[in-house]
């Protein structure tokens, strides 16, 4: 799975000290759920993502557990408070141990 | 064969029966749930979440969740084979404890949002959600 996992973040690029963004990411993964069976009745086993998480510098905005429920190339949608500049991390922690990363800076003006 | 009033009364009240199935609650979600609260019954306020009435695709159901206040925010969608949707938890740069998302929804059912508040009591909120065509396979 780890090599066609995409990740789309979008993060305003600037921001005023102390205000509010809203924040959109995306990423492509099948999430198969473990309930799904094969052409030979054989169930498919379950690999997703269970982990997301976003950090601004260092401190918490959102941790997300994620379930088989939650759909194909999961997409989550938050605000976050931007104090100062710096950078965002977000983070997926896929059922295999692959873990994908993006950046995002964020300016204030 | 005669149809007596008593035998069309049970006819009916089978019919009622037959009808609410769909809507019954599963043991398992009212253990998930009940193992978050701790048996506390929620609030009946203070959280809000929209999911649409009709989804013609039960693979991609799109639910936005959002309670001032809240610690942890999980959903669950007590007719799924497993329960539990969703776990959000807020840290400090949250700038609103709300947040938006899709899910699989097996067929027609509730959705339920419960927020754990910073006070360590919980809110609830429920809809249902009419799935046209399910989604977890099989």
């Amino acid at each position: 799975m780890a090599s066609d996992v995409k990740a789309r973040v979008k993060v305003p690029k600037s921001a005023t000290a102390g205000g509010t963004i809203t924040i959109k990411t995306l990423i492509s993964h099948k999430m198969e759920s473990g309930q799904r069976k094969d052409g030979d009745g054989n169930v498919i086993p379950r690999s997703i993502i269970n982990r997301f998480t976003c950090e601004f510098n260092g401190q918490l905005v959102i941790d997300v557990v994620l379930e088989p429920a939650i759909s194909t190339n999961p997409y989550f949608e938050f605000e976050a408070t931007v104090p100062e500049a710096g950078e965002f991390t977000f983070t997926w922690y896929d059922d295999d141990g692959d873990v994908y990363t993006e950046t995002k800076a964020i300016s204030v003006s | 064969m005669q149809l007596t009033r008593r035998d069309a009364l049970s006819l009916g009240l089978g019919a009622t029966a037959l009808a609410l199935v769909p809507l019954r609650v599963s043991a398992a979600a009212d253990e998930a749930i009940a193992a978050f609260t701790g048996g506390a019954a929620p609030a009946m306020a203070g959280i809000t979440l929209t999911a649409p009435e009709i989804a013609e695709n039960g693979n991609t159901v799109p639910i936005s969740v959002d309670s001032p206040g809240a610690v942890e925010i999980r959903v669950f969608a007590d007719g799924n084979p497993t329960p539990a949707v969703a776990a959000f938890t807020f840290g400090p740069l949250a700038a609103t404890h709300s947040a938006s998302t899709r899910i699989r929804l097996a067929g027609t059912q509730d959705v339920v949002a419960i927020a754990r508040m910073g006070d360590g009591s919980f809110a609830e909120a429920r809809q249902t959600v009419k799935v046209t065509i399910g989604g977890c396979g099989g």
